[in-house]
């Protein structure tokens, strides 16, 4: 689209590179997130809750043996959480060599989308919804918020925000 | 940087270890020709190595060591400034490393002055002849050191070395290096060393070893506890499903991953002479610095542990061994004064114990100083002067681990600075490790160091509360003790807040669940109660439930939750559950989080509390008639008791309770409190040997801790003074008010001491008392010092403590408060020293015996005013007379 005319036929590689997104759904909303970033998707059987924890973290899970922090992406977004506990599926991420499980609604398919289409965030988009999202890509049928995976699991620990 | 350059660095790095441990040893040893050959052969490799890489700095460096160390082949005389040289040789060949490995080239610069400074040395002695010349008749076996892979190219000279060596003696038994000696005693063991020397009998038994990246290991460990935990969980189905054929192929499986936990483990284990191999050049350093004689003796440097275990302690270590070669050791000319013998040794001892390692670092130096760290913990304010004189010697000893600590009379480049004992301790103790100090003035002092073999694995306890399961490390439990209601051991509560009698001892019991925050409503009585100690704090883990003992894989914290002092790690069990680990330190310090010593009464709080010390106290907050909270120290307090207001019986209008066979007065706490006629009544028992008292309160608020710091009430004798109690001004009860409205014969001893402007002696047989009356002296200024005996006095006023006033009681379980006196009378120091006798009843015989012996005054034992006008009068005449 534009993008491409303004960078010219030069630089039509960078403009058209595709990006591949793993869509997941929380409270009806669809949300992306980078397929490079996912390292797997499962179910989450067992969970120990962690006392004392920020709410963010729901507890920590044996994913094949290694330990994962659980966090709810619900509550990074300020969501309520999820009534009816039924199947959970959780994202399985690395961020700062250490293993976390985002837990979601529900998982979709993966998107093939062009980066030059994707959109700033709209100006009046919630503060805490904006620092997560590096933007939003128009579907046929809806809006897609790209994550920043990054910042959705930087959040402070208590501690810290003390 | 290529492969061959980082290999070139990583070997010659060690080559150099080597060489300055063994130059060391050859200094003290010149006629041992094998130290000096294993020498000459590393140094001859680097240069050829250096030379192949076209380092020319590093070539010509080298080259000139090899020709002076040549000389001392040579049987030139091994000097200590030619040891010096070549160790500072040594040194800039470590910084031009050191500078190659950053940026990959060697660096600009000239070592002229060195270089010079060896060929001078060098040729000095080139003149001198050869005296040792009947050494080289010895045969020339040709077994000297091979090196057990490719080698390198600058080795191409060893046909060259050992033409060089054909005269030198063939190899003896005595192997150049503490940590080779382990690969050859004990050919069981498995590749921890990198080193590929093999000192003796190169042609027998080969030790093959290769170089492992330690990543490579960590991930193998890392896989094999996954291995482990899912053969756990195979074996917990298998548990389950009683299926035949599955038990013996998992049986196998079973065996094999324990083999391999095994295996695996052991090669992280590397000899703690690892750690130890810099600390004969450090001493050497030193002793020089100094001007010392010190000798370094290694035992046990085979001893092997985890190699993040030994990461962690290394630095201590040296630290350590610095400290004693500085504080410990003394100079020659004081050594042989007390008639030591020149040289001081330094011993390191290591071995195993069980599941730990034991270290010692042992020097016959003078020993601590302990009335130099009495002094100084006065100075800091870490403890008052009247503490410390209480202390033993080993409790003093502790005081060099405070942050800031030093005694050193001045700053040495060595030590003096006071950093590093506390991060000693700390480094150990992040470990789970214990330091010990034993001292003998004049004798020396030896550190023990205690710690675990390995980190990764600990044993830990599994226990449960609201259904979720926890582990304990196992080193922090104590006991179990099984609480239900109506059983032996029953869960009481003051206030809300659970303690649990055990032992005579009230041990404060805090339910997991409630620190937790797992829930809000009540809390069951009924459980186990994990008794566990950190440092020398006891208390009570209430769980709901205590399942197995494990062997767990240590997993960290997500960073994350980091914060979370509470939990030291995470495992995954048996079961595939992840469990949290529990670290007692951190539940002490949540817990008592807002006091820094923690709120939980030491072990030997007790005793402690009653000498009426400055340090925090724990009060029993409770409200009496009024509104104001009302406090009385919880040392004193034997029992809370809550009775049915109908077991009370009126006696000629004085109320008693039947309690424990037998009567026990009542007394209301307040004048404004009536003893209750129904209902239940909250007591608080004090009592001395047979005799008790019941305090009637309103309500039992609180146990808290808190620095006692009293402002006295005059007008109110029931009160000894207010104090500040958790921000809230509380009324500290006087005890001794109360008790002649009980009891006229509650006084069998009670004595004082008190020594601030003025030192004050009190002896009392009843630790009651003097627990009673301390506080009371302490907020008048007065210095205590407390004695139950006569013969005790006599020994604290012997041993040379200063008392001004010696306050007695006149019954004494022992002897007479009188016998006392006139013992003192009797000798020339103390004829004079005021005396005040606290007698029970007025008797006409005992004031005349009180003139006679001259005792300043008699007060009566209940009357606290009394007792202190006396005193401030004494204080008066004796600052006139002063």
């Amino acid at each position: 689209m534009a993008n491409a005319k303004m960078n010219g036929p030069q630089a039509p590689k960078v403009a058209d590179e595709q990006i591949e997104y793993v869509t997941v759904n929380v409270h009806g909303q669809t949300l992306g997130l980078s397929i490079d970033r996912v390292h797997d998707v499962f179910v989450v059987s067992e969970m120990t809750t962690v006392p004392l924890a920020s709410p963010e973290i729901v507890g920590l899970l044996n994913l094949r043996g290694r330990v994962v922090t659980a966090v709810s992406l619900r509550r990074r977004l300020g969501l309520p959480d999820l009534v009816e506990e039924g199947r959970r599926m959780a994202i399985g991420l690395e961020h700062r060599g250490e293993s976390y499980g985002l837990l979601v609604d529900g998982v979709g398919e993966v998107l093939k989308l062009h980066a030059a289409d994707l959109q700033p965030n709209p100006v009046h988009l919630n503060a805490g919804w904006a620092s997560l999202s590096r933007g939003v890509h128009q579907l046929q049928d809806r809006l897609l918020i790209i994550l920043d995976v990054d910042a959705v699991l930087a959040f402070e620990t208590q501690k810290q925000a003390a | 940087m290529d492969d061959l350059l980082r290999e070139f660095l990583t070997e010659t790095n060690e080559h150099l270890d080597i060489v300055d441990v063994e130059l060391v040893r050859f200094e003290q040893d010149p006629n041992n020709e094998t130290i000096l050959r294993n020498i000459f052969r590393l140094v001859h490799t680097i240069k050829g190595t250096c030379g192949f890489l076209g380092l020319p700095r590093l070539e010509a460096l080298a080259h000139a060591a090899e020709t002076l160390m040549g000389k001392f082949r040579d049987g030139m005389p091994v000097t200590t400034e030619a040891v010096s040289l070549i160790l500072s040789t040594l040194d800039r060949i470590k910084e031009i490393l050191a500078e190659l490995e950053r940026n990959g080239v060697e660096p600009e610069g000239v070592d002229g002055d060195l270089i010079n400074d060896l060929e001078r040395m060098a040729a000095q002695n080139a003149t001198i002849d050869l005296a040792s010349d009947q050494k080289v008749e010895t045969i020339g076996t040709l077994a000297y050191q091979v090196l057990e892979r490719d080698l390198l190219p600058g080795e191409v000279s060893l046909d060259e070395l050992e033409r060089a060596f054909r005269e030198a003696p063939g190899p003896d038994t005595q192997t150049p290096k503490q940590h080779v000696e382990t690969i050859n005693d004990a050919p069981r063991k498995p590749a921890g060393s990198v080193e590929t020397v093999d000192a003796s009998d190169a042609s027998a038994s080969k030790i093959q070893t290769i170089r492992v990246n330690v990543d490579t290991l960590e991930h193998l460990m890392t896989m094999v506890s996954e291995l482990v935990l899912t053969r756990n969980q195979l074996l917990e189905i298998s548990r389950r499903h009683d299926d035949a054929g599955y038990k013996v192929p998992l049986q196998r499986l079973s065996h094999v991953t324990a083999e391999l936990q095994e295996g695996v483990m052991r090669t992280r284990m590397q000899p703690i002479g690892n750690a130890w191999q810099k600390l004969p050049r450090v001493v050497r350093d030193l002793s020089a610095e100094l001007s010392k004689k010190i000798e370094l003796v290694m035992h046990g440097a085979d001893t092997e542990l985890d190699r993040q275990v030994l990461e962690v302690i290394k630095d201590p270590l040296t630290h350590m061994v610095r400290n004693s070669a500085d504080h410990g050791i003394e100079t020659p000319l004081e050594r042989q004064a007390v008639g030591k013998s020149e040289r001081g040794t330094i011993r390191l001892n290591a071995y195993h114990e069980g599941g730990t390692i034991t270290i010692e670092i042992a020097d016959d130096g003078r020993g601590l100083n302990f009335a130099a760290i009495r002094r100084k913990a006065v100075e800091r304010g870490i403890a008052s002067e009247m503490e410390v004189e209480r202390m033993s010697e080993a409790q003093v000893a502790k005081f060099i681990f405070h942050p800031g600590f030093s005694t050193a009379k001045e700053v040495t480049s060595v030590s003096g600075r006071g950093v590093g004992m506390d991060v000693v301790k700390t480094n150990i103790e992040l470990i789970g490790g214990t330091v010990d100090i034993r001292s003998e003035q004049g004798r020396g002092t030896t550190f023990t160091i205690k710690i675990p073999l390995t980190l990764a694995i600990v044993a830990a306890l599994i226990v449960s509360s609201k259904d979720q399961r926890f582990a304990i490390p196992q080193v922090a439990v104590m006991e179990l003790v099984r609480v239900t209601p109506g059983s032996e051991h029953v869960i009481e509560r003051i206030n809300g807040t659970p303690v649990l009698r055990l032992r005579e001892r009230l041990l404060p019991i805090i339910p997991l669940s409630k620190v937790l925050g797992l829930e809000n409503t009540e809390i069951l009585d009924e459980g186990f109660v994990v008794v566990t100690q950190v440092g020398r704090q006891r208390f009570g883990i209430l769980v709901d439930g205590v399942f197995h003992t494990e062997e767990i894989v240590v997993k960290p914290m997500s960073s994350k939750l980091r914060h979370i002092q509470l939990f030291s790690g995470n495992t995954i069990l048996g079961d595939g559950a992840v469990v949290l680990i529990i670290d007692p330190n951190g539940l002490a310090r949540m817990v008592g989080s807002g006091s820094e010593d923690g709120r939980f009464q030491n072990d030997d709080g007790l005793e402690k509390a009653s000498a009426g010390s400055q340090e925090t106290t724990t009060l029993l907050v409770f409200r009496g008639g009024g509104e104001s909270l009302k406090a009385v120290p919880l040392s004193l307090v034997t029992r809370l008791e809550e009775i049915d207001a109908d077991t009370i019986e009126w006696l000629g209008g004085r109320p008693l309770v039947q309690y424990r066979g037998r009567l026990m007065p009542l007394v209301a706490s307040d004048e404004t409190m009536e003893i209750r006629r129904d209902g239940q009544q909250a007591l608080v028992v004090f009592s001395d040997g047979d005799t008790s008292m019941g305090l009637a309160v309103e309500e039992i608020v609180d146990i808290v801790e808190g620095k006692l710091d009293i402002e006295l009430i005059a007008e109110r004798s029931d009160l000894i003074g207010s104090a500040v109690v958790r921000g809230r001004a509380t009324e500290i009860v006087n005890i001794a008010h109360y008790l002649p409205l009980v009891h006229e014969t509650w006084a069998r001893s009670t004595a004082s001491r008190s020594d601030a402007a003025a030192t004050v002696l009190l002896v009392d047989d009843s630790a009651f008392f003097r627990d009673m009356l301390t506080p009371v002296l302490k907020a008048s200024g007065y210095k205590v010092h407390g004695a139950a005996r006569v013969e005790e006095a006599i020994q604290i006023l012997g041993s040379g403590a200063h008392v001004d006033v010696l306050i007695t009681a006149i019954d004494l379980a022992d002897r007479s408060g009188f016998e006392l006196v006139e013992a003192l009378r009797g000798s020339t120091r103390f004829a004079s020293l005021p005396v005040i006798a606290l007698a029970v009843r007025h008797d006409a015989q005992q004031i005349a015996q009180a003139h006679r012996l001259n005792v300043t005054e008699l007060v009566a034992k209940f009357d606290r005013d009394g007792l202190l006008s006396a005193l401030s009068e004494l204080q008066g005449s004796l600052e006139k007379a002063a």
